[in-house]
């Protein structure tokens, strides 16, 4: 199936000199929730908005629906729904009248019913005759989401949707990003919680000083270059690891309880049988045992320090 | 075109008005009443007619005119600056709209205000002076486009102000002044060669004396070369306007 998103080549250099992006491939798969991760800087807001028309690439193509964002910008930009990461919003409009105004902006007729069932699904209902100067914050955030929402998108751009959002809150949009996915949208995250993109997200692509470091399936990546850690609960605390188990840089926890194991999930050999009698063979007994996947974190952090 | 979007801009545009008429329509009236009754009332009756109209008379098309232009400037800068200020330009740039559109429904309402309140404060006017209006359809083809032209004007300062000060500076340090020396409270061919030669490189001039005629049929210059100054106006800033869509400037990085 072609891809909804490509980008082929693009990079982006400021006045100041300042590159921002540098030679981006990427293709984004129709319904597919796709997580952009990497740190401050890293050239993710600049890659969305690029994508949605904001700012103009210093080179490179790029293709929405298969139409390109320059020469087609209208059917390109038609597809796409974006929220910002900053709260932009008209303080003094109502929920209702932004809302409207949005749809009508992309060229949509008027549908008060696809407004309300918008604005209920985000909890907004009853704020909809409230201005948005008298909203909090996260009312303020899920405005935005309806705006983003209103023409009826196919591809949704979401950065850093959950900033500043309590739990319970970012949980209702998870719930309905989810919503999204199943009626066949496209989702496009950027997001500092690992934990969303862990959640949510098909595919992961991390992008660090303006290049794409990687692009992965979710499961495959986690798979790929996760690592596990083996923790041993002592029969009895020791003071220090004994001098023959040097060789599998164990780590001791501070009260003496516990030791740690890191072992590679890809390699032909853990090296836990031969640890296990090693620590027979010094004495040392425990009383459980527990094994646990690097996270999502784990790896952007590993990634992006190289 | 997307015509959706240009009514969705123009409307949300026109609310401001009602949200902000005191501002918007009011004061501009009360400030344009005070003018009649200051310098048509008042020193008027001690001043003889001015190319055979009574000075209260005369005054009226340069008092509308003045409105005109600096509401048209005021509502279309601040229309487009605002949403550069508070970061809601994100969406009218991410639209499917083109630049024609976004001009057009910002200087579409922009112009709109100030038609309104040019044709309010012509009516203010009549219960001052007598009005009479020579050529109708000329007054309303030389306000339009003068309402049209400025507006044009006014979405460039908003386009190029990256401060509420800039947004200021240009019509109360350019405009304003042009418009008191252009014509509006007397007639250029009052003053001395010198000043008269001076006065005529100030394009508000023209504009004031094509409008005047279009009540009087008195004018400082040809009208002609009235139309031919303003259209030639409203080229220069829609052509500056297409260079800004082109390159983005201050709109996009």
């Amino acid at each position: 199936m072609a891809p909804v998103i490509s980008v082929s080549g693009l990079s982006k250099t400021y006045a100041s000199g300042f590159t921002s992006l540098n030679n981006i491939h990427l293709e984004i798969a129709r319904g597919e929730i796709f997580a952009l991760l990497g740190p401050n800087g890293a050239g993710k807001t600049t890659l969305i908005s690029i994508i949605c028309g904001i700012v103009n690439a210093s080179s490179g193509q790029v293709a929405v629906g298969g139409h390109d964002i320059n020469a087609d910008y209208r059917a390109a930009r038609a597809l796409i729904g974006l929220v910002p990461q900053e709260l932009h919003t008209d303080s003094f409009e109502s929920v209702w009248a932004t809302v409207s105004f949005s749809r009508g902006l992309f060229g949509k007729p008027k549908n008060p019913a696809l407004i309300e069932k918008i604005l209920k699904d985000l909890s907004l209902w009853d704020k909809k005759d409230a201005k948005i100067i008298t909203l909090s914050g996260g009312m303020k955030r899920r405005v935005m989401i309806a705006k983003a929402l209103s023409h009826e998108p196919q591809v949704l751009f979401l950065d850093e949707p959950t900033a500043g959002v309590d739990v319970e809150l970012r949980k209702g949009m998870w719930d309905v990003v989810r919503e999204l996915k199943a009626a066949g949208v496209t989702i496009i995250l950027t997001t500092h919680y690992i934990e969303e993109a862990e959640e949510m997200a098909d595919r992961v692509g991390v992008i660090n000083k303006g290049e794409i470091v990687l692009v992965e399936d979710k499961a495959k990546l986690m798979q790929k270059l996760g690592r596990k850690r083996l923790s041993l609960h002592l029969q009895q605390r020791i003071d220090a690891i004994p001098e023959a188990l040097a060789p599998y840089h164990l780590t001791l926890s501070e009260d003496g309880w516990r030791l740690a194991y890191d072992y590679d999930t890809k390699g032909d050999r853990t090296g836990i049988t031969s640890l296990l009698g090693d620590l027979r063979a010094a004495g040392i007994r425990f009383v459980d045992l527990e094994t646990k996947q690097s996270s999502l974190e784990d790896i952007f952090v590993s990634l992006v320090r190289q | 075109m997307n015509l959706r979007a240009v009514g969705a801009i123009y409307k949300f545009e026109m609310a401001r008005t009602w949200r902000t008429i005191l501002q918007s329509i009011v004061s501009p009236v009360v400030s344009t009443s005070l003018y009649f009754v200051v310098f048509g009332a008042a020193i008027g009756s001690r001043i003889s007619e001015v190319q055979g109209v009574s000075y209260g008379t005369f005054i009226v098309p340069g008092l509308v005119m003045l409105s005109v232009l600096t509401q048209s400037i005021a509502n279309a800068s601040f229309g487009i600056y605002f949403p550069k200020f508070i970061g809601t330009i994100y969406e009218i740039l991410s639209a499917p709209i083109s630049h024609f559109e976004i001009v057009l429904g910002y200087v579409g309402a922009a112009a709109t205000k100030s038609i309104v309140l040019g044709l309010i404060i012509l009516a203010t006017a009549g219960l001052f002076v007598p009005l009479h209006i020579q050529h109708p359809v000329w007054m309303l083809t030389f306000l339009v486009l003068t309402a049209i032209t400025f507006s044009l004007f006014g979405f460039i300062i908003g386009i190029w102000a990256d401060g509420f000060e800039k947004l200021q500076m240009i019509p109360m340090l350019v405009v304003t002044p042009l418009t008191f020396l252009g014509g509006s409270f007397y007639s250029v061919n009052m003053l001395p060669p010198t000043w008269h030669t001076i006065a005529l490189l100030n394009p508000v001039v023209y504009l004031i004396s094509g409008f005047r005629w279009s009540f009087y049929e008195i004018a400082d210059v040809r009208v002609e070369i009235s139309v031919a100054m303003t259209l030639g106006f409203l080229v220069i800033c829609m052509s500056i306007i297409w260079w800004i869509f082109k390159t983005g400037y201050r709109l996009k990085h």
